[in-house]
């Protein structure tokens, strides 16, 4: 049609084919560096590390395309792990009930976070920026300063994290699954599209009979559910928990998500980019490790990479912008 | 036309805290025909839209749909019975694909609940086809002209069998290219049955396109009659005739030296070629329907829009304002159309929004601001224009709506402007507080301020203004002095009859 919303079509698909180059230099630069880097070990460990952070990441993206944030995310995670471990440590209960009590806890979380927002009216930034805080203060209480340590913990829980199936770590298998589920709920349901219609215009979301306000509770419940887990998997693959666990995760999320090309406003991103700056963003981490830089320059880059995404964004937008102000009217 | 009315409208009012929006309005509109319906800003077509679309309900009247009585409770009620309503500023979703947006919350879907893509793009393509307008389904909105976003929303109607169509100034943003082609469907939906009010107040377009037309007038039905009936003078003169009360008291004032001078100014799509003059003392009015540029005018002048060519003085020399704040050292003062939005901070008391602009002034050392001296400003202020209040220290958010708009007065006067610009100053205020407002308009110009005054209210146009400069669709179509303007005459210019 118009040649602006072709632009757009075409911009949008080059939005997530820009991280796959931006990958593709961070892996040639570093290669050239350090050859150690593209071991199949090293390749590995990279996507091992940006698994958990990848499936809380799919539950944040379904939260951020309804105009919407979780913030609450790392300490869901921490409470989660820890109360997981605990339960195992005590011998409360089975492997099978400890899994099961964890997503379930992930997603009573979640549900609270919805209803905050929706029946409570709270904004999101606001709501789970509380959360956050009451969040990890519960696992403070719940922890007592005590740790879970491995010692404490069940072979078969480890054996979680450590098992393969065709060569493949099962976390990774985990993240790709959840991914791929997400993907599919948002591209290809009623539901899914709904939720990309309410971040989108939320008024006219109402007017075509969407309801806003049990798909935007369902979306902090399902961030919650993928939270627990999560969780469930942390203490499998780190197998000491303390009240610390995955805290400040919520910005490494929110990075990935951000980075992925799903807009912090709502309405448009996919699953497939926040997965992808989930591991952009690991790579560069690994890759600074591996050249020994500063935990400084770690930190400065993630930052830099988020502010180059987020402006490519904002300029690609206010370019169409600008063309059809002057098109609009002659 | 078939002899039973499809949607019948019989006695509708509706009033909005006092102020009676609609009176005992009838209206029915037969299938088949586009039935126009024109007023003037703020003669109720708006309210009308809203009550088909289920926004507000009637306070009296009733609504029926082949003769059965009709309870719109909401946008979707409205939806269901086959009531479309087209807003002019389409409301869509702008990154879903035209596809998704004609089906949004409806998509179809097929085994295990997933969407079936290829039936939605099909049938939405179907749709566009039926209209004669081709357009990729796959494309975002986002990136579509608001011509093809509106084609989205009637493709939209269609898919949802709408029977009736309420277009509510489809055309205000649309090229004459565009239009032609809306027109266009327009024409394919009579052929379906469908029943149109095109609601507009460009009449040629309205002679070119409707079978009836009817004129409403401060709430009230006028006339219906078929178009053919009726020339645009006639429908002009259904459109004003209103009364002319004596409440408006603009005291004669001596001219004197130009004091904003505007030429050529244009902002690309918006207002082209825009040139006035106001002078010390002197009222001047940018009068037109809404939409044709007058507040962009105000916008660009006050440095909040960009503008792509055009030259102003102030005073006799040149400046060059591209933000509020040059406007402001250059001498300009602008009153925007909402006080809540953009004239004052609720929370604030009295003397803190007067002082807003000018706490420069009252700060000293390390610019801690004197609480007194904002006071004394502040309660000079409100005794000057008559500030009901318990005092400068009551939050403004407490204020009657005269009194509102008189702070808001106040705190641009403190910033002693040159030129002050005036956007429907008297909008939404009781008539004695209107009355205050224009007497002390009035007060102004006599102290030898230029006034540019916009408003949407013709009786406080011919009332206040010492000359009129009539604006239709950005350009400027007529420039009449005090003597010259009547209310045919303002209106036969905004609604683009006048030659000139």
């Amino acid at each position: 049609m118009t040649s602006a919303s072709r632009a757009l079509a075409v911009a949008a698909r080059l939005r997530e084919l820009g991280i796959v180059v931006a990958l593709a230099l961070v892996v040639l630069v570093t290669t050239l560096l350090a050859p150690a880097f593209l071991h199949l070990d090293n390749l590995s460990q990279i996507l091992l590390s940006v698994s958990l952070v990848a499936i809380v990441a799919a539950g944040e993206t379904i939260v951020v395309l309804t105009r919407n944030v979780d913030l609450s995310v790392g300490s869901m995670v921490g409470l989660v792990a820890f109360v997981t471990g605990d339960l195992l440590k005590q011998h409360a209960v089975g492997l099978p009930e400890a899994i099961l009590a964890g997503c379930l806890l992930g997603l009573a979380l979640g549900g609270l976070n919805g209803l905050i927002v929706t029946v409570g009216r709270v904004p999101a930034i606001v709501a789970t920026l509380g959360t956050l805080n009451v969040y990890r203060g519960l696992d403070f209480f719940v922890a007592g300063g005590k740790e879970v340590s491995a010692y404490d913990l069940p072979r078969s829980y480890l054996g979680i994290a450590t098992s393969t199936a065709a060569g493949i770590p099962a976390l990774i298998i985990a993240a790709a699954v959840i991914a791929a589920v997400v993907a599919f709920v948002l591209r290809s349901t009623r539901p899914g599209r709904a939720l990309y219609a309410i971040g989108s215009n939320p008024p006219a979301a109402e007017t075509v009979g969407i309801p806003s306000q049990r798909l935007v509770f369902a979306a902090f419940a399902a961030s919650g559910l993928l939270c627990g887990a999560a969780g469930v998997l942390w203490g499998s693959r780190f197998g000491t928990v303390n009240a610390f666990a995955a805290n400040g995760l919520e910005l490494e999320v929110i990075a990935a998500v951000v980075v992925g090309g799903v807009n912090i406003f709502g309405g448009s991103g996919t699953v497939f980019g926040a997965m992808l700056g989930a591991v952009l963003l690991g790579t560069i981490d690994n890759a600074l490790t591996l050249l020994r830089l500063s935990q400084f320059w770690l930190q400065a880059i993630d930052g830099a990479v988020i502010l180059l995404a987020v402006g490519a964004d904002a300029s690609i937008r206010g370019a169409v912008q600008r063309a059809l102000r002057v098109r609009g009217r002659r | 036309m078939s002899d039973t009315p499809l949607l019948e409208l019989r006695s509708i009012s509706k009033r909005f805290a006092g102020v009676r929006a609609l009176r005992e309005v009838d209206l029915d509109l037969a299938e088949g025909e586009v039935h126009a319906l024109v007023g003037e800003n703020g003669a109720g077509k708006s309210t009308l839209v809203k009550i088909l679309a289920g926004v507000h309900q009637p306070d009296e009247g009733e609504i029926r749909l082949r003769g059965e009585p009709l309870v719109l409770t909401g946008a979707a009620a409205a939806r269901d019975r086959g009531i479309a309503v087209m807003h002019q500023h389409p409301n869509l979703f702008p990154d879903l694909d035209v596809a998704e947006n004609v089906f949004a919350g409806r998509l179809p879907v097929a085994r295990f609940g997933r969407v079936d893509w290829r039936r939605a793009r099909s049938a939405a393509a179907a749709l566009f086809a039926r209209l004669g307008q081709p357009l990729d389904v796959t494309a975002p909105v986002r990136g579509l002209s608001v011509a093809d976003q509106q084609l989205v929303e009637v493709a939209k109607a269609l898919s949802l069998d709408a029977r009736v169509l309420v277009m509510d100034e489809p055309t205000a943003a649309l090229s004459g290219r565009e239009v032609d082609r809306l027109f266009a469907t327009v024409r394919q939906l009579r052929e379906h049955g469908v029943a149109v009010l095109f609601v507009n107040h460009r009449l040629e377009e309205v002679f070119a396109l409707a079978d009836r037309v009817t004129v409403l007038r401060d709430g009230r039905h006028v006339v219906t009659a078929p178009i053919a009936r009726l020339t645009p003078a006639e429908t002009i003169r259904h459109m004003v005739g209103r009364q002319l009360d004596s409440l408006y008291p603009k005291q004669p004032a001596k001219a004197g030296e130009p004091a904003l001078e505007v030429a050529g100014l244009t902002r690309a799509g918006v207002f082209r070629d825009v040139s006035f003059t106001v002078r010390r003392g002197e009222i001047v009015a940018l009068a037109g329907l809404v939409g044709a540029g007058r507040t962009e005018v105000a916008r660009a002048l006050f440095g909040i829009d960009r503008t792509d060519a055009g030259e102003v003085r102030v005073g006799g020399r040149p400046v060059h304002i591209a933000s509020p704040g040059d406007a402001m050292r250059a001498g300009l003062a602008y009153v925007p159309e909402d006080r809540h939005d953009q004239g004052l901070v609720l929370d604030f008391s009295i003397a803190a929004n007067v002082s807003l602009p000018v706490l420069a002034r009252l700060s000293r050392l390390l610019g801690v601001v004197d609480r007194g001296a904002e006071r004394i400003l502040a309660g000079d202020f409100a005794e000057r224009l008559q500030i009901r209040a318990t005092g400068v220290d009551q939050p403004a958010v407490g204020l009657s709506g005269g009194n509102q708009q008189k702070v808001v007065l106040a705190k641009w006067l403190a910033t002693r402007p040159a030129v002050l610009i005036l956007d429907e100053p008297t909008r939404g205020i009781d008539i004695g507080a209107k009355a205050e407002v224009h007497r002390i308009m009035s007060g102004l110009a006599a102290g030898g301020m230029a006034i540019l005054l916009i408003s949407s209210e013709l009786p406080e146009v011919l009332g206040m203004a010492d000359r009129v400069i009539v604006l239709h669709e950005g350009l400027v179509a007529a420039s009449l002095t005090r003597e010259e303007a009547t209310q045919e005459g303002i209106m036969t210019a905004a609604t683009g009859q006048a030659s000139a």
